[in-house]
């Protein structure tokens, strides 16, 4: 109220008040929190609920009041020279204030500075920072991905030397792998690292690019984590290696050197995320440490890309959400035309346009996808957090098998149908969507990136069919299928929830033996798994979007039977459930079809026979 | 010998005690709705937060305790259950040390402003501040009583409305926001302070106060043990909600519209 209060009084004319605002969904979390996932089983006796919430609350109000006003003047970029980058105004403020609030540390375990909290309550804050500003929460998510691969992977003294000021935020951290001629094929990699003879560092040289965040002046040191080969490595993947390359070297006392290490010798000018400095990285032997082992690179970069591409899934579901609570304030007032069904709002010129079945249409599509998509996250951050405090090999094995399947469903498909309903979104204001004020294009253009980096669409899809599944022998699909149809028995009683139920042991059914197919056709025939992989992980993403909607339900109609305060809450999930099986499942037909047609339709086409010889 | 001892210590201690007292209110973003027995409004599972210049109160304890004017700040409450949750996140989270719930029956029990200063002034007795500060008002029901209430109870000095405030020994120089303009005055303490919107920002928690918050002392206190009769003195006979608007109509001469004035809206 404050800080609206005032902004009111800052505000120049009628453009300023275009402008978006973010309400953090906190009673949403909740109920995934309490009453679906169940997370207080999880988690450990010491974290206290209450804590917790009052967490989830301070999250709130900072992406609310500070991250989220700041958004739509972060579309304006960033500015390059040769001595440092500009970002957007007051970025570098929020960024503070993020820090002195000990954000960064939240997850990280307290033996270097941490809080230790659950990575479930870490997404909540990732949740409501895509939201409100996902390019600036790109800034320091960046850095608690280099965070856990220095964690996971980095050898002692390079973790005490480095990770506290990490995990406060003092430093950020960066992930530099893509060079000119290597993206999806990180095997092509030339940058190159030479020992330097002291048996600790090395001289790293090479040249990256589409370093997000890779320059800025927000804080005194950034540490790059660079892939690079070593001198005699083999080729491929498998010759490539680790290195951590601070932008200011550090000094045995702790102080940094004033010459920089490398240097940003430019940005590039992009469709979206324009806040974020998307560098070109030189490094001329630059110092380094190898993180882990020689020739390791490739297993160690991945901690830090499956952080990264469940956090992109979180940012499909911020986006989504910011996009959708405009179109939803703008469809309760921009009034045009009239009900089918007869006036609604008698006194006034026209209805709001919230009573047009096609714009209910929009909305529902754009909640039923919200909803389920957040609890899909909390889903699998619980996995993650599983995957940490494993009692034993084989608990720990069930969940990294499962958190394996569901990171590439999590990373494209809540990146692809994000998109769709953030277009959504600008559909529903009409005219007014396409114009910059209102802030709705801006979303559509910072998502678009989402389908694309930390591993494509097509890669994800592959990787889900190809590595997950196919060389898994399908084992972990059949024992998440399973884990549905468990559900869907016990809770088959439930006779409201009834139909989709059964639509869903349908789906978790014919989901395995699509795979089993795809699987044996594929040992005939090479192209199968590419030619059906992003249509298989459409199939998929509806799949596990239709197990959180009965979930969901299950846990309102238990809500609504004990008589609650606000029924209507329950009520609209069991609505919109209606919505989501009537209407998007169907469209698992259609993958189920396509994902399993012949690929002669794609390769019998000569490539001189793709253009219509003009 | 011993007035000389107690004098010194008079003289050389800055060691003052500040009571933040502070009220959980339905969220301002919320869309109060009336009740269907038209006696109150919608509080069942409704966001609730600490009423906004009660944080502004609050900051400026804070803000007294970093600049050593204050060893120790204490928040009370007077509250259903759930008002532990605004103790701990608005108050222990932000840097206060103690937290005291007088504890109402239900969280949507009525108390009125007569009642709270009295049990606010048990407290300032048992907790024996220097300064009370709160907001000037709850943004539920706008009363803006308790503290010039409370401060006619215990004798004390009072500054209202305030947009700033600097405490120098037994004294504050303060500014009051009035309708027609800044008063700027010279108060002795032991005073009841009441805070304005542009006294200060609050802060934002920082986590490693939030996890000090569980530690923290928080007593509870049933309403009954202080000894106060809190039963409402008024009887809510209706809330509804204002009526809608009606169209306006479109008047054809200057006649039609003084005849309307006169005799429609009876304005003129």
């Amino acid at each position: 109220m404050l800080s609206t209060l005032r902004n009111v009084s800052g505000i120049a004319g009628p453009r300023a008040m275009r402008s978006m605002t973010y309400k953090a969904p906190v009673r949403d979390v909740k109920f995934i929190f309490d009453e679906v996932v169940n997370v207080w089983k999880t988690f450990p006796d010491t974290v206290a609920q209450d804590t917790v919430e009052i967490i989830i609350k301070e999250m709130a109000k900072f992406a609310e009041n500070t991250l989220n006003p700041i958004y739509q003047v972060g579309d304006e970029g960033c500015k390059w020279s040769p001595t440092k980058i500009d970002t957007p105004p007051k970025w570098n403020e929020a960024y503070k204030a993020y820090c002195e609030a000990g954000w960064p540390s939240l997850p990280a375990p307290e033996e270097y500075g941490g809080q230790g909290f659950p990575l479930t309550v870490d997404a909540v804050k990732k949740e409501f920072c895509a939201a409100a500003n996902w390019t600036w929460y790109m800034y320091p998510m960046l850095s608690h991905g280099a965070v856990e691969c220095l964690l996971a992977h980095g050898i002692k003294e390079l973790k005490d030397r480095f990770l506290p000021k990490m995990t406060s935020g003092e430093w950020t951290g960066t992930m530099c792998l893509t060079e000119p001629q290597a993206g999806s094929d990180l095997g092509v990699v030339k940058s190159t690292a030479k020992p330097s003879g002291d048996g600790k560092t090395y001289k790293i040289s090479g040249t990256k690019i589409f370093i997000s965040c890779g320059d800025h002046q927000w804080t005194s040191n950034i540490i790059h984590l660079v892939l690079a080969r070593l001198p005699d490595a083999p080729s491929g993947t498998k010759g490539i290696s680790l290195f951590l390359v601070p932008k200011y070297k550090v000094k045995d006392d702790g102080s940094l050197e004033t010459k920089p290490n490398c240097a940003c010798v430019g940005i590039e000018h992009k469709m979206g995320i324009k806040g974020s400095a998307t560098c070109v990285m030189s490094f001329e032997d630059s110092e380094g440490y190898l993180v882990g082992k020689p020739n390791n690179g490739m297993r160690e970069m991945f901690a830090f890309m499956n952080a990264a591409r469940l956090t992109v899934g979180i940012q499909g579901l911020g986006h989504a959400e910011l996009s959708y609570q405009q179109a939803l304030g703008y469809a309760r007032e921009r009034l045009s035309g009239r009900a089918p069904t007869g006036a609604v709002a008698k006194d006034k010129m026209a209805d709001p346009i919230i009573v047009h079945p096609d714009v209910r249409r929009m909305l529902l599509k754009m909640k039923s996808f919200t909803e389920a998509a957040r609890c899909f996250i909390y889903h699998t951050s619980l996995i993650e957090d599983k995957c940490r405090w494993a009692k034993d090999e084989k608990e720990l094995h069930k969940a990294e098998g499962e958190l394996g399947l569901l990171t590439p469903i999590i990373k494209a498909f809540l990146s692809e149908t994000s998109f769709e309903i953030c277009n959504d979104g600008i559909q529903i204001y009409g005219g007014h969507g396409f114009i910059k004020e209102w802030g709705l294009e801006q979303i559509v253009r910072d998502c678009r990136i989402s389908m694309l980096y930390e591993g494509t669409t097509g890669i994800q899809s592959f990787d889900l069919l190809g590595r997950k599944i196919m060389m898994n022998k399908g084992k972990d699909l059949v024992l998440f299928a399973n884990q549905i149809l468990t559900f869907c028995q016990m809770n088959m009683g439930n006779v409201q929830v009834l139909p989709h139920i059964l639509q869903t042991m349908k789906l978790a059914t014919e989901w395995v033996e699509i795979a089993g197919g795809l699987m044996m056709a594929a040992q005939k025939d090479p192209n199968v798994l590419q030619s059906a992989a992003v249509d298989f992980m459409y199939y998929s993403g509806y799949t596990v979007f239709a197990y959180m909607w009965i979930r969901m339900e299950v846990a309102a109609t238990k809500a609504l039977a004990a008589k609650p305060a606000d029924p209507e809450f329950y009520q609209a999930k069991l609505q919109t459930a209606d919505f989501f099986f009537s209407r998007m499942v169907p469209r698992t037909k259609a993958y189920a079809t396509s994902c399993r047609a012949p690929t002669k339709v794609l390769t019998q086409m000569k490539d001189s026979s793709f253009d219509l010889g003009y | 010998c011993n007035h000389f001892f107690a004098l010194l210590q008079d003289l050389s201690s800055h060691k003052m005690k500040a009571l933040v007292a502070l009220k959980r209110v339905i969220d301002y973003t919320v869309k109060v709705r009336v009740r269907p027995d038209k006696l109150g409004v919608v509080k069942d599972n409704v966001k609730h937060s600490c009423n906004p210049f009660d944080e502004i109160a609050v900051e400026q304890a804070v803000r007294f305790k970093e600049a050593k004017k204050v060893t120790e700040i204490v928040a009370v409450s007077v509250g259903g259950p759930k008002t532990v949750e605004i103790l701990r996140g608005s108050a222990l989270a932000l840097g206060v040390d103690k937290a005291i719930l007088i504890k109402l029956p239900k969280d949507d029990s009525e108390v009125e402003p007569l009642a709270v200063a009295k049990i606010l002034k048990g407290i300032v007795e048992k907790v024996k501040p220097d300064f009370v500060l709160t907001g000037k008002q709850a943004i539920d029901d706008d009363s803006c009583a308790v503290p010039q209430m409370l401060a006619s109870m215990l004798g004390w000095s009072q500054g209202t409305f305030l947009s700033s405030v600097a405490i120098e020994g037994k004294a504050a120089t303060i500014s009051r926001e009035t309708d027609v303009g800044i008063q700027k005055l010279e108060i002795k303490l032991p005073a009841v302070f009441s805070c304005d919107l542009r006294l200060n920002e609050p802060r934002y928690a920082k986590l490693p106060e939030i996890m000090k918050a569980k530690k923290k002392p928080l007593e509870e206190i049933d309403v009954a043990k202080t000894g106060v009769d809190v039963t409402p003195r008024l009887q809510i006979v209706q809330v509804s909600d204002p009526p809608t608007r009606a169209a306006g109509k479109k008047v054809k001469t200057a006649d039609e519209l003084v005849d309307k004035l006169k005799n429609e809206a009876k304005v003129l």
